[in-house]
């Protein structure tokens, strides 16, 4: 169906006037459909301007006011910035965050570059393990690397007196957690690239060198752009692996935390929170223009490139590979293994006792099934009000304005870091004069803030989903007299399935993991697990925090699993209509 | 006497507009895409929107159905003003360029969809849909998906779910142009053969000039968003109203000079006579003369033949059934370009090559006088 895409820039669709006196004879004829329509797109409207817009006003605001919220002015920038400590944060963060940039933006890139470029062997396999550190709360790394380098650590010599506690703790971790986000982005930007000219290239007689340099990565450079913003801004913004293994080396994003939680001193809270902003902000707007400019590269006429073999390469790529997921597995596995041993480094036999949260923790296995709970409501309410969003801002015709709202605000939790959109919320609804307070200290702020923290990505995978079904769908439903939820339900939601039951997953997976967002709004009894290996490794329950963190990755395990038998027979039932060509 | 009476009332309803689309204005911000388009269309024609990408064709097709609003004027359907209704409102089938049939939907499936099983009960709907499949020519192909039909069999499912609502106009969004060219031709002839025998009301939007004068009883010529012509294939074919019209259907040599007494055309110190019907241009004012290359005459030309030019071959391109001559032809001094299709009978006769040289002529009978210049690009 080439049709649609092209039909897609027609400008005749895209340039819809909004004319006044056009615009009010158009109110006057409404006809039911859009009347639907209207009231949908008014109600999500709505809704992200409470669980994003407001809160995010609130931030801001109070970043200008003292804790009893009267005006101060930039009092509370002055007092942040004069103080030398919270400063020194800075550019820790600023610094791990290039360091961790750096070093994981390499790997990644060499690691894509086998998976796309190379004939390597067991290039699914390398794939499905790069994929690894998503399955996990990001406080999971940063616990096996105590157990693997901190005082009583099994190879704490090889990092020769150094301690762990730190920057290196801290950029390891984080290499760890950013690896298959960078990956993915890199192994999309090396993916679409043009056969042709490579063969035209090699025509002209360039050498294997030169073709790299003018080839591969002009071609993949919007793709290692984007992708270094991202590792950079994950870095600076994620809270876990500081928090576990940062020591005395203080960063924004626990900064932020102790002010809040440990201070209660939310006036400088919300400047560290602006101040963690701007690095989200810049790579936001850095990610945007980049996008759009990646889209004109590849021609509906271009041809895949087909790697052809070289066994030196293929023999050096394949042993950066399996290092790479060596090193993966063996953090993964001694998380695992060490919620089994008795007592480390003293008692080393095998246990189960460290799965009794029950024992370890008032909460105990509350917690999980409060993240199960959080993150099953989350996938299922996040889904449906996002799939509803992406239907609307992408068919539907009228009502243009209220369209490139919801599109716009959709892109805005992009470049809101979790802790930020967090603390954002405890100001806002925990205003008692707020409507809305009621939810606070519930599950409902907790999915809330889950569905909000994730929107961008599951709202343009929906919308990609939605891009390429026939723009005349619509047209055609509508001569036909049918409504159009009708013609959702029968045709676009079976067409999208796949990436609707994909955005569930995300959802779910993320929810499960996630410890930055909802670090500062859970109450006694809606605690999740994820916050519960923050408690427990606190005080000192090491080994149980790794048993949770060992949960948490197995139901990842368990979804993703369960979700690749149900889409085996989603894509069985579709090739019905899919394939049938022949 | 019945017969007669019948006879009467079947013209009434044939002369009775059935669309009536009245000064309608469509601007995209500044862009005008139609400019006070105003057009009847009777009841059970064949009405062609043709005009080259951008004209404005598919808009006003558009505006019809109500899928994209004019910003003003005024559309009347069966009597009943239909400007502001939303698409669901109106009545019309719609067929597009891209099929537009659900992919998840067997073709039985796409052409019941608009079928209320609730209203008319199951087996009435499976055997209204059986009829369309028969009527279509692809009574097998009910349990088959989109994708396992070809392009043309798509383009029959759209058709037949077009028509399952019994609605009183067809809509065809350039239906033909996504499709090989032999199945083009064979569709268009159905699709044609279809119409007249159901009677409906149909407009189709088209690029393809072929594919209009084939099958429209009428045509809309349009440019820039304005209707340039309105008339039967032929009418537009040899009498077009503007150079533009001219230009766009068929091949046209058009020749610029400056109107004279005595109904010569002058260029430079060469007159050509043109037919004194074609008046009420000003003398001495600029103007376009056209002729079509089949109409350049070369038996029995001499000397004292009417507008008798004496031509060289330049070029030949042979097209199958009949070849297209570039001619240089040098008159008084000035050097006139012009192409001219010879049937290869007459090739052979006159055994003409390139390089040769021949005496032809421009009938003043059909060459036709459009005013200005003939820069027709702006």
């Amino acid at each position: 169906m080439n049709y649609s895409t092209t039909m897609n820039k027609d400008p005749r669709r895209e340039k819809a006037p909004m004319g006044r006196p056009n615009f009010i004879q158009r109110m006057r004829h409404l006809s039911k459909d859009e009347m639907i329509m209207l009231a949908g797109l008014l109600a999500i409207v709505a809704a992200m301007m409470v669980a994003l817009v407001l809160p995010l006003i609130t931030i801001f605001t109070k970043s200008f006011q003292d804790n009893n919220g009267v005006f101060v002015g930039l009092d509370n920038f002055i007092e942040y910035f004069s103080s030398y400590g919270l400063v020194l944060s800075i550019w820790n963060s600023v610094g791990m965050a290039l360091g961790v940039t750096l070093i994981a933006g390499s790997m990644a890139f060499i690691y894509a570059y086998a998976l796309t470029r190379s004939c390597m062997r067991g290039k699914k396999i390398f794939r499905a393990l790069a994929s690894i550190p998503i399955l996990a709360p990001s406080l999971l790394p940063a616990i096996s690397l105590v157990y693997l380098f901190g005082n009583q650590g099994v190879i704490k010599d090889l990092l020769m007196g150094e301690s762990i506690y730190g920057p290196i703790g801290i950029t390891i971790g984080m290499c760890f957690y950013i690896f298959p986000h960078v990956l993915m982005i890199m192994v999309t930007s090396l993916s679409t690239s043009d056969a042709r000219l490579y063969e035209a290239a090699e025509v002209l007689g360039a050498g294997r060198v030169r073709i790299f340099f003018t080839v591969t990565l002009p071609g993949a450079r919007y793709g290692l752009i984007s992708a270094g913003f991202v590792a950079f801004t994950l870095a600076i913004t994620d809270f876990g692996i500081p928090k576990v293994i940062g020591g005395n080396f203080n960063v924004l994003a626990t900064d932020i935390y102790k002010q809040v939680v440990g201070q209660q001193n939310f006036s400088i809270g919300a400047v560290v929170g602006m101040v963690l902003l701007v690095p989200a902000l810049v790579s936001f707007v850095v990610d945007r223009h980049v996008r759009k400019k990646q889209t004109a590269v590849l021609t509906a006429r271009s041809a895949p490139y087909h790697p052809k073999p070289h066994a030196l390469r293929d023999g050096l790529l394949f042993t950066f590979c399996a290092a790479v997921t060596v090193f993966l597995v063996s953090i993964l596995g001694m998380a695992a293994f060490s919620s089994f041993i008795t007592f480390w480094p003293y008692d080393m036999s095998f246990t189960l006792v460290h799965y009794d949260f029950d024992a370890v923790d008032p909460n105990g296995w509350a917690s999980f099934f409060n993240s199960l709970k959080m993150a099953t409501i989350t996938a299922f309410v996040g889904t449906g009000i996002i799939f509803m969003g992406a239907y609307f801002v992408e068919k539907c015709q009228s009502f243009k304005g209220l369209r490139t709202t919801v599109q716009m605000m959709a892109m805005i939790p992009m470049a809101v870091p979790g802790m930020v959109l967090g603390l954002a919320y405890i100001f806002f609804f925990a205003d008692g004069d707020n409507p809305f307070s009621g939810i606070y200290g519930t599950m409902a702020i907790l999915v809330l803030a889950s569905v909000a923290h994730f929107y961008t990505v599951s709202h343009l995978t929906l919308v990609t989903a939605l891009k390429q079904i026939d723009p005349e769908f619509e047209a055609v439903s509508a001569s036909l007299k049918a409504p159009f939820y009708k013609t959702v339900a029968r045709v676009h939601f079976p067409i999208c399935l796949t990436a609707i039951s994909d955005v569930a997953i995300y959802l779910f997976v993320n929810a499960m993991t996630t410890v930055s967002a909802v670090v500062f709004l859970y109450a006694p009894d809606t605690k999740l697990a994820s916050i519960s290996v923050l408690n427990m490794d606190d005080v000192g329950d090491q080994a149980p925090a790794a048993a949770m963190a060992m949960m948490i990755v197995l139901t990842s395990i368990v979804v993703k699993s369960l979700h690749a038998l149900i889409s085996r027979g989603i894509n069985a039932r579709a090739m019905a209509w899919k394939s049938a060509t022949t | 006497m019945a017969g007669t009476m019948n006879k009467i009332t079947a013209d009434e309803t044939v002369t009775t507009p059935y669309l009536e689309i009245n000064n309608l204005t469509k601007k995209f911000g500044e862009f005008v895409a139609l400019d006070d388009v105003s057009l009847t269309v009777k009841d059970g024609e064949f009405v062609c929107f043709l005009g080259p990408s951008g004209c404005g064709k598919t808009t006003l097709l558009r505006a019809i159905a109500g899928l994209d609003f004019q910003t003003s004027g005024q559309i009347v359907q069966g009597g009943k003003d239909i400007s502001h209704l939303p698409p669901v409102s109106r009545d019309f089938g719609i067929v597009f360029q891209s099929y537009a049939l659900f992919p998840n939907l067997t073709a039985k499936q796409n052409i019941a969809y608009g079928l209320s099983v609730r209203k008319m009960g199951r087996d009435k709907v499976n055997q209204r849909v059986q009829d369309l499949l028969d009527t279509v020519g692809l009574s097998d192909s009910g349990p088959k998906y989109p994708s396992a039909l070809s392009g043309g069999q798509q383009q029959r499912i759209a058709l037949a779910r077009a028509l399952a609502n019994e609605p009183n106009m067809l809509l065809l969004d350039e239906p033909l142009s996504a499709l090989d060219a032999k199945v083009r031709v064979n569709l268009r002839h159905e699709m044609k053969e279809l119409q007249r025998k159901l009677g409906i009301t149909t407009i189709m939007v088209t690029h393809d000039q072929e594919e209009a004068m084939a099958m429209a009883d009428k045509i809309v010529v349009m440019n820039h968003g304005v209707i340039e012509q309105v008339g039967t294939p032929q009418e537009i074919y040899g009498n077009p109203a503007t150079a533009y019209v001219a230009d766009f259907i068929g091949e046209m040599n058009f020749l610029e000079g400056v109107f004279e007494d005595g109904n010569q055309v002058r260029m430079g110190d060469c007159a050509l006579m043109v037919d004194g019907q074609a008046g009420g241009f000003e003398l001495g004012s600029t103007v376009t003369a056209c002729i079509r290359p089949e109409d350049v005459m070369v038996r029995g030309v001499s000397e004292k033949t009417e507008n008798y030019i004496d031509a060289e071959v330049v070029d030949v391109e042979f097209l199958g059934s009949f070849c297209r001559a570039e001619l240089a032809c040098r008159r008084d001094g000035r050097d006139i370009r012009l192409t001219a299709d010879f049937s290869i009978n007459l090739m052979r006769d006159m055994s003409l090559g390139r390089g040769e040289r021949l005496a032809i002529a421009l009938p003043k009978e059909h060459l036709q006088l459009f005013p200005g210049s003939a820069d027709l690009d702006t």
